[in-house]
């Protein structure tokens, strides 16, 4: 899948919540309509970022892949910015 | 001819009637949007380790979920905020309490399998080894998400707990307080 994005955030190790909590503080750094790139090891942050999407009024989750590498499972999600 | 007219007289005078209406609809929904916030409060109410980091969790998730969070701490809950043990110029009882009371969130037990303080220390490790934000950690990323704490004046007071032995940056409340928050939140919870 080729999603645009303007911004990647390395969140690979971290545990819940803190990727949600730390990808909240990077999307506010970006403008409005970019897209931040999120990649978590934590399985549950992709339930977590569709319950984020859902709630939250300034973001929209663009799309979700679960990357391979080395027998990891990382889970990547695209967040864009509304507003 | 004549019935144009009545037409359009129907027509003139539902609209009026359909504008009273919205215009009152407009202003029973301004109303619930009113009382209701994104909004969440969390009574903490436990001194027990892991109650009290699944409040944190849920408190640091939901404001970076773009909720306004207030947490209540009451009875045992206020050891989490507690600076360390003192007695000074405290009762018997009250020395007892302190004495027998964690003196901080370092050393809170945990609900279960706490062994005298073996198994808050064993769940720590564990949570270090996973690479779980610590009580600690998850407390100072609350203050900077702006979530708001709350001691309660009532149970501090009962517990001999002086307002000096708890960190700065709190507000204290009661009851009311706290029913000011939880009656606009979505969600109330009581840990």
């Amino acid at each position: 899948m080729s999603v645009t994005f303007d911004k990647v955030f390395d969140a690979r190790g971290m545990n819940c919540p803190m990727p949600l909590v730390n990808a909240r503080k990077e999307i506010g750094k970006l403008d409005t309509g970019q897209v931040l790139k999120v990649m978590a090891t934590d399985r549950g942050s992709v339930a977590d970022f569709q319950g984020w999407a859902k709630v939250a009024k300034n973001v929209e989750l663009v799309a979700q892949e679960t990357e391979n590498a080395d027998g990891t499972s990382i889970y990547v999600h695209y967040v864009k910015r509304t507003a | 001819m004549e019935l144009a007219i009545e037409e359009k007289l129907a027509g003139a005078l539902s609209n009026a009637e359909l504008t009273v209406r919205v215009a009152e609809l407009e202003k029973r929904l301004a109303a619930v949007e009113e009382r209701t916030e994104d909004r969440v409060t969390i009574i903490v109410f436990s001194g027990d380790l892991d109650r009290v980091l699944a409040a944190f969790i849920i408190a640091t998730g939901a404001a970076a979920m773009g909720q306004q969070v207030s947490m209540f701490f009451t009875f045992w809950g206020l050891s989490v905020l507690k600076k360390g043990t003192s007695f000074d110029g405290k009762t018997a009882f009250q020395k007892m309490m302190a004495m027998m009371s964690p003196g901080s969130s370092q050393s809170l037990p945990v609900s279960k399998m706490n062994y005298f303080g073996v198994g808050a220390k064993m769940l720590r490790s564990m949570m270090k080894d996973k690479n779980v934000s610590s009580l600690e950690e998850f407390i100072a990323l609350a203050r900077e998400m702006d979530v708001r704490m709350i001691a309660c004046e009532m149970s501090r007071d009962v517990m001999g707990i002086k307002e000096s032995d708890l960190v700065g940056g709190l507000e204290c409340g009661g009851v009311a307080t706290f029913l000011g928050d939880s009656l606009r939140s979505r969600t109330s919870l009581f840990i």
